[in-house]
């Protein structure tokens, strides 16, 4: 991979605000025209990437590049390519949801009206209500609008959907499928991994400012254990002995374990021969990934945070 | 959470009778509130008490003889000494060390204790509703009424305490006409005049949705009562009798100790909280008496361009200063015409004008000015401080990840304060200008006071520089900018009455503007000035680009 090709490029990054270390030697890089996941629990420093990103917060050390540019010095010109939503979107309590959004547009270079029109439809959003009106799910689909009608070829999206209904989930991974078909690159930050496993080429995950794992899904897949609850007419036997199942664990006709993703198959037509009376699946959560996968590592990575902010 | 629970406590307590739940809660909130205020009341109690005691004592240094307080009688006796105390009957019989305090304290320590009184009252109202709190609040058991009656309760405790302190304190000094009795009323008048405008903040709470707008009106309800206190003390004296202040001044305190007027100040209150308390029932929580309008689905042109967009935001403020300093100049230009006659029987005046090279009307105007430009400075500062609220409510975030720069966007909101000061500085001088010339029967007076308030222009923009220069590099101290304009006021008001150092009246922007039109133009010190205010403003913009903004 060429830099060129690289939408963002980020490493070393350093920022600290005042005792605390957000962001400690963070490296990231997205490609031109994917989709990113972007992935970490709260305060892991994902929003703080963005501002940095944006030329919103200055990094104490470490490099960044921002569609071959630079973040803080060239804010203004890149700013024009692309277009942010932030996760916590605040209106003007006296301006409609339609000025906004225009407001937004024409300062970033103006933007497609008939593909505004469009979106403010499949997103059932009312331009003509004022600011202090809406609730937090209608604060962010203006956000939303505005970003996505917009011209830009980069879109940051920090954790985009956090007010959104499961529909407005729903219109949301269909169009940011339909800017990635556009050839417009993506970084979707979130804290829910089911949300960006469906929109996201390639995953970057961090954690106290590090990112601590990056790939694309194929590559993670060892991640993306799916936990299995099953029952069973007949006790399940001999499934310690296939590949890729973990945490078995099995009593008086149930079984529950965790299995890979590419080894899920396998495992469900073993359970298949004793009589299924009842199956559940279900996949894991950010944390329970990050726990089984990093927890030794976490525990020694936090404790040197700790040391370091003791010796500060 | 201790708040919500301790609600709930008092909930399930005493009061369960066929009204109850209206006022349920109100004792759990007055102490939460007393815990949330517990640094900023004593502060501002202790201030105004240190205030007012620190300068009663230096009366006593300053007019030691019987002459001493006699000339000073003198020189107040004219418009702008009036104006800028109280009544004339304190200056009566010897102007003894009660009546200077009477006189001269009441008025502008009642306009700090109101404000004090405005800020409690609203700041547990409609802030509270405002950042959702109350509605947090309200979903526990806690009644209708609480809210406020907490509130009104914890303000009205504040003024009393404030009163009591001062009747003490005052009693405490043993001054020479400084009486047990008149100082007892001094307190009482001092606490009558905090309780009215908490009062009056009640009313203006429950008629805009933003806190902002609500402590807005109540203030303007503060210097219009000052106003027409002021304009009554020149002028025909009827327009002493609508303002909550003058009722106060009124009392006499010192030299008649009447208690009476103070009744005004009760019902005026009891009329205000009755209003407040009604108008709450017809409102929902969080919402002002209007329902909001849906407005445009789409932007004008106008509005997508920085300038543009910025105006939008300062228009409903620029609009509302704009209107007040164009009423208060009115009002001032209209007792013009009486500053000549009360010239006309004081000597020391005419003489101590006559050095000073205008006249009697010239010298008034220039003080009445002065007091404008410090409207304006004010609006400077609020306007100029916007960028901070944005950035602080994280609306500036979106913005700026935009193609707008940092420089145009804080620039823009500049270039509203600025001009936005300046048109109100030329409203009111064209407004003073007017009923001037109106009113003393003098058409030149119209160029002469319009033209005037133009030099104080440069001021103005110096005012707004500091706001910026703060706000670029110690954006968490930005509020400190508020120290212009309050200062510019002390030295105002302090140097009308007494002798102030030149060095100490230079401090402040306004101090350098040439007293026109009293004095000529000198065009020196407004270059010096307006040079000072590009300075400031290039230094705040340089620390606004190199800093991080702060996000929510």
């Amino acid at each position: 991979m060429t830099k060129a090709s690289n939408a963002i490029t980020v490493s070393g990054l350093v920022k600290t605000f005042g005792r605390t270390r957000a962001l400690d030697g963070l490296d990231l890089e997205v490609r031109t025209g994917e989709v990113h996941g972007f992935l970490g629990p709260n305060g892991a420093g994902k929003s703080t990437t963005i501002r940095v990103l944006l030329g919103l917060l200055r990094a104490d050390s470490g490099t960044a590049r921002l569609l071959g540019g630079d973040p803080w010095s060239d804010a203004v010109e890149l700013h024009r390519r692309l277009a942010y939503v932030p996760g916590d979107v605040e209106l003007w309590p006296n301006l409609t949801g339609g000025e906004a959004i225009d407001l937004f547009a024409r300062l970033r270079g103006g933007l497609d009206r008939r593909r505004r029109d469009d979106l403010l439809e499949r997103f059932a959003l009312d331009p003509g209500k004022k600011g202090r009106t809406y609730s937090k799910g209608n604060r962010q689909k203006v956000a939303l609008v505005a970003a996505l009608a917009s011209h830009a070829e980069l879109l940051l999206l920090d954790e985009p959907t956090a007010g959104l209904d499961p529909l407005m989930e729903v219109v949301f991974q269909d169009v940011v499928g339909e800017a990635k078909a556009a050839g417009k690159t993506v970084l979707l930050s979130s804290h829910i991994l089911a949300q960006v496993e469906k929109l996201a080429d390639r995953v970057s995950i961090i954690r106290l400012g590090r990112i601590v794992q990056s790939g694309t899904l194929g590559e993670m897949r060892h991640l993306t254990r799916t936990t299995i609850e099953a029952e069973t007419k007949e006790p399940a036997t001999g499934l310690d002995g296939l590949p890729g199942v973990h945490d078995l664990r099995a009593d008086d006709g149930k079984v529950r374990f965790t299995v890979d993703g590419a080894h899920l198959d396998g495992a469900v037509r073993r359970l298949a021969g004793f009589g299924l009376t009842s199956l559940v699946s279900h996949p894991p959560t950010l944390e329970e990934l990050m726990l089984r996968h990093y927890g030794d590592e976490l525990d020694a990575l936090e404790g040197d945070h700790r040391r370091a902010g003791a010796e500060r | 959470m201790t708040a919500a629970s301790a609600a709930t406590a008092a909930g399930s307590g005493s009061r369960a009778g066929r009204h109850g739940g209206a006022l349920t809660g109100t004792g759990a909130l007055i102490r939460f509130g007393l815990r949330r205020d517990r640094v900023r009341l004593p502060v501002w109690i202790a201030a105004l008490l240190f205030g007012t005691v620190s300068s009663v004592s230096s009366f006593e240094s300053q007019y030691t003889t019987a002459e001493d307080r006699a000339s000073l009688a003198e020189t107040l006796n004219g418009p702008a000494g009036l104006a800028m105390s109280g009544p004339e009957h304190y200056l009566g019989g010897d102007y003894g060390y009660g009546a200077m305090t009477g006189h001269q304290l009441l008025g502008f320590f009642g306009i700090m204790i109101g404000l004090m009184s405005v800020l409690t009252v609203v700041r547990h109202t409609r802030t509270e509703e405002e950042t959702g709190r109350a509605e947090l609040l309200r979903s526990h058991v806690v009644g209708r009424h609480a809210h406020l009656t907490a509130a009104l309760t914890l303000a009205v405790a504040a003024d009393l305490l404030l009163g009591l302190l001062l009747a003490g304190a005052l009693a405490g000094t043993g001054l020479a006409g400084v009486t047990a009795s008149g100082s007892l009323l001094y307190g009482a008048a001092s606490a009558a005049i905090g309780v009215t405008f908490a009062a009056v903040a009640a009313v203006t709470a429950q008629i805009t949705p933003f806190s902002r707008g609500a402590s807005g009106l109540a203030l303007a309800a503060i210097g219009a009562a000052y106003a027409l206190r002021a304009v009554g003390d020149v002028g025909t004296g009827a327009f002493s009798w609508l303002s909550p202040i003058g009722w106060a001044q009124r009392t006499y305190v010192y030299v008649d100790d009447r208690w009476w007027p103070l009744l005004l100040n009760v019902a005026l209150t009891a009329v205000c909280s009755a209003a407040a308390y009604g108008l709450s029932t017809r409102r929902d929580v969080g919402a002002g008496l209007r329902p909001p309008r849906p407005g445009r689905p789409s932007a004008s042109a106008a509005l997508t361009r920085p300038v543009g967009f910025a105006l939008r935001l300062h228009r409903g403020v620029l609009t509302g200063f704009a209107a007040g300093a164009l009423l208060f100049s009115l009002m001032y230009g209209s007792i013009l015409g009486d500053a000549e006659e009360l010239l006309e029987d004081n000597d020391t005046l005419r003489e101590s004008v006559a050095a000073l090279g205008g006249d009697i009307v010239e010298s008034f105007a220039s003080v009445i000015m002065s007091i404008l430009a410090i409207v304006a400075a004010s609006y400077v500062v609020m306007a100029a401080l916007r960028p901070r609220a944005e950035e602080s409510a994280g609306r500036a975030e979106p913005l700026l990840a935009t193609g707008l720069s940092r420089v145009r966007w804080a620039g823009s909101h500049l270039v509203v304060a600025l001009t936005g000061g300046t048109l109100i500085m030329l409203a009111a001088g064209l407004g003073f200008g007017l009923s001037g010339a109106a009113s003393a029967d003098d058409g030149d007076l119209v160029m002469k006071l319009t033209g005037a308030s133009l030099a104080y222009a440069p001021a103005l923009w110096v005012t707004g520089g500091v706001a910026v220069a703060l706000f670029g590099w110690f954006p968490r101290a930005s509020a400190a900018a508020w120290i212009v304009p309050a200062y510019a006021f002390v030295v105002v008001y302090l140097g009308e009455l007494t002798d102030m150092p030149d060095a100490l009246s230079n401090l402040s922007p306004i101090g350098h503007v040439p007293q026109v039109p009293a004095a000529g133009l000198e065009w020196t010190p407004l270059l010096v000035l307006t040079a000072l205010a590009a300075a400031l403003i290039a230094c705040g913009l340089a620390g606004f680009r190199r800093r991080d903004l702060e996000s929510k």
